[in-house]
């Protein structure tokens, strides 16, 4: 606007004052969208009559869904032994498959809770379905540490897992980082739930509302009960947001030390290849990574199935891939750093796990890992791949696959080359195995679709809050 | 002739609108007073005169209660009650029982922070008179309210509603108690 010749030659050869440069902030609501809009947007996906699309995608996830049940209860009553463990892999993919399903999670409370902290408001729309995500997540995670046992009974039972004593009157071991783990992920899963719920009363409230107004007394109730007959006092709002404010505030270390605990799993044996510091950095860019990739391949088909342009925007999509890329480059230097920390260590056994990782019998899943995490999300610098959703839904599955092939990676090439080469052995995975993981893609989309039926999928008063309509002070730019 | 209103119930179409509005029904003094707002509006606390919320001070009570529960319950499981030997280690040290402390810490610091703000908003209360303004819909959809209760000292009928109207309030109505 300023370059005009005839300005430059006006102007005096030294300014007396420099303006900063005044950068526009990209709207987080697209259109000028109303307030009412949002409400009638986001109510009318759980008030409009089931789409049939939803009855075939329900249909094929509680058919998946069926192989974990079938796999579990296989399990259970056989024994463990129907797993492909032997000696010396004694856990592989339950334990792959918990840190995986844990690490994806993550994802929605970094969304919920971090970037509240640090007020990035384009987290709003996105942030229900990321923490709904988180949930789902938990329990498909949950599936693994509770039925390894294969007495599913003594898991539950005193003694296993919480602490009560068990048969002998012993308390369980508190040294252990398995019971930290108990700690971590029951918290955890506890604290998302909180946290979800009280993002949810609002809506629950308009839900509430909106059904009475219907006709639909049954609906009415049932979201009314939940909704606490909030009635959007700004009094209570205040107390809301103070609350709001401090679960953000404790579920930001909350989530970092939940993947800390789970990688002292590791950490904290001596296993070479296990045996680190790095750790628990390493696991938890890891886990935001995956997670970052899982709310890519979720909220992609959602935005596009529901038309939801106006509230995920071109801006949301290339935040959630500038982040993926960020954490997925820290995960490449992670890589690079065990390699050099194995050679500086001058530990034969260390060298030797490392190397073994990149060239021995498992050198196949060691590169699929390194291509899909550490190559796939440098695509993401380039702005023609951000705006290409397809192509970002694409490489959001491949972030999902090599992540999971990271703690493959990491679990099963270590115990299969440990200490003793006489014991040295090579897993693979047995049918039971891969039916109850496969499964749990299934439970995670059941659980899924039920919310997006029947939850608001965007938490409606917090789009309101961003958008210029809520400012009092109706100027641009005013914070 | 109906019995005493619960209070008065004004309209406002813009969070510029209530926000002034806001400030004019403090300014005249009124204690037991409300605004209904889709969402959380900035700066309205300070132009209601409402004081900076307690709740996170039952937060804090709840952190430390988890902290010590669990370092206490570890001391007394591992240490007190059966005291277990594990790799010749100390029975009981603040080091292996600092993660199960920290988890326990945040556990129950949610819990108080959920419970403290259901417990200072006098949530549940599923029966409500501003729930029965027929219009009330709007207030959680795309309208605020201002509603004035009619057991404030300073409420008058014609005069609170002289101020609602004088102060921007559309149609304003008397609440049903």
């Amino acid at each position: 606007m300023s370059h005009g010749s005839d300005q430059a030659v006006a102007a005096p050869a030294i300014l007396s004052e420099v303006k900063p440069a005044v950068l526009p902030r990209p709207a987080l609501v697209a259109n000028n969208r109303s307030f009412s809009w949002i409400t009638e947007k986001i109510c009318g996906i759980i008030e409009e009559k089931t789409p049939r699309w939803w009855w075939v995608c329900f249909g094929v996830a509680c058919f998946v869904a069926s192989f974990t049940v079938a796999g579990l209860t296989y399990l259970v009553s056989t024994g463990v032994g129907v797993w492909g463990h032997r000696n010396p892999v004694n856990w592989a993919w339950d334990i792959v498959n918990f840190v995986f399903w844990i690490g994806i999670g993550h994802a929605g409370t970094l969304i919920s809770a971090i970037l509240c902290l640090l007020r990035q408001k384009w987290r709003t729309s996105i942030n229900r379905a990321a923490e709904a995500m988180t949930i789902f997540a938990v329990v498909c995670a949950a599936i693994f540490p509770v039925f390894h046992v294969g007495r599913i009974w003594f898991a539950l039972m005193p003694g296993y897992l919480f602490p009560f004593p068990n048969a002998n009157y012993i308390w369980p071991n508190f040294r252990s980082p398995l019971e930290w783990d108990v700690f971590a992920v029951s918290t955890y899963g506890t604290v998302s739930v909180l946290f979800w719920y009280v993002g949810l009363l609002p809506d629950l409230a308009i839900l509430r509302d909106r059904f009475f107004a219907a006709g639909n007394k049954f609906r009415s109730a049932l979201y009314g009960f939940f909704a606490m007959g909030w009635r959007g006092s700004n009094r209570h709002w205040s107390n809301y947001e103070m609350a709001y404010l401090v679960l953000a505030g404790i579920s930001t270390p909350l989530v970092l030390s939940v993947h800390t605990i789970v990688s002292f799993d590791f950490a904290v044996s001596l296993i070479p290849g296990w045996h680190t510091t790095i750790f628990p950095p390493y696991f938890v860019a890891g886990a935001i990574f995956s997670g970052f990739g899982m709310v890519l391949t979720l909220m992609l088909p959602l935005r596009a199935i529901y038309k939801l342009e106006d509230l995920i925007t071109q801006y949301h999509i290339d935040c959630m891939c500038k982040i993926t890329l960020a954490t997925g480059t820290m995960v490449g230097y992670a890589y690079s750093m065990e390699f050099f920390i194995a050679w500086y260590s001058a530990n034969p056994n260390e060298s030797f796990a490392f190397i073994n990782r990149a060239f021995g019998h498992y050198a196949w899943a060691y590169w699929i890992m390194i291509t899909c995490n550490v190559i796939t999300p440098q695509f993401f610098w380039f702005k023609k791949i951000r705006h290409n959703t397809a192509l970002v839904w694409i490489l959001s599955i491949f972030v999902n696959v090599g992540m999971w092939f990271e703690r493959f990676v990491i679990i099963v090439t270590s115990l299969a080359r440990d200490f003793l080469p006489s014991s040295w052995g090579y897993y693979s995975p047995s049918i039971v195995e891969i039916f109850t993981f496969f499964g749990t893609f299934g439970v995670f989309s059941v659980l899924f679709l039920l919310f997006i039926r029947f939850l608001p999928i965007m938490p409606m008063a917090e789009l309101k809050a961003v958008t210029p309509a809520a400012d009092p002070h109706a100027a641009p730019d005013h914070h | 002739m109906p019995a005493e209103p619960y209070g008065l119930i004004a309209t406002f179409e813009t969070a510029a609108d209530i926000y002034h509005a806001a400030e004019q029904v403090r300014d005249a003094g009124y204690k037991r007073w409300d605004c209904i707002t889709p969402c959380p509006v900035h700066g309205l606390d300070k132009a209601m005169g409402v004081k900076r919320s307690i709740v996170p001070r039952i937060s804090l009570a709840g952190g430390l209660t988890g902290f010590c529960t669990g370092m206490s319950m570890i001391w007394w499981m591992n240490s007190y009650d059966y005291p277990l030997t594990v790799g010749g280690k100390p029975l009981f040290s603040p080091m292996f029982a600092f993660p199960i402390s920290y988890e326990l810490t945040i556990l129950f610091t949610a819990f108080a922070t959920i419970g403290g703000m259901f417990i200072v908003n006098r949530l549940p209360m599923h029966y409500h008179a501003v729930l029965k303004y027929e219009h009330i819909r709007r207030g959680l959809d795309d309208r605020f309210f201002v509603v004035i209760e009619a057991r404030d000292p300073k409420f008058n009928l014609a005069a609170t509603r002289a101020l609602l109207e004088q102060a921007g309030g559309l149609a304003v109505t008397e609440l049903e108690a």
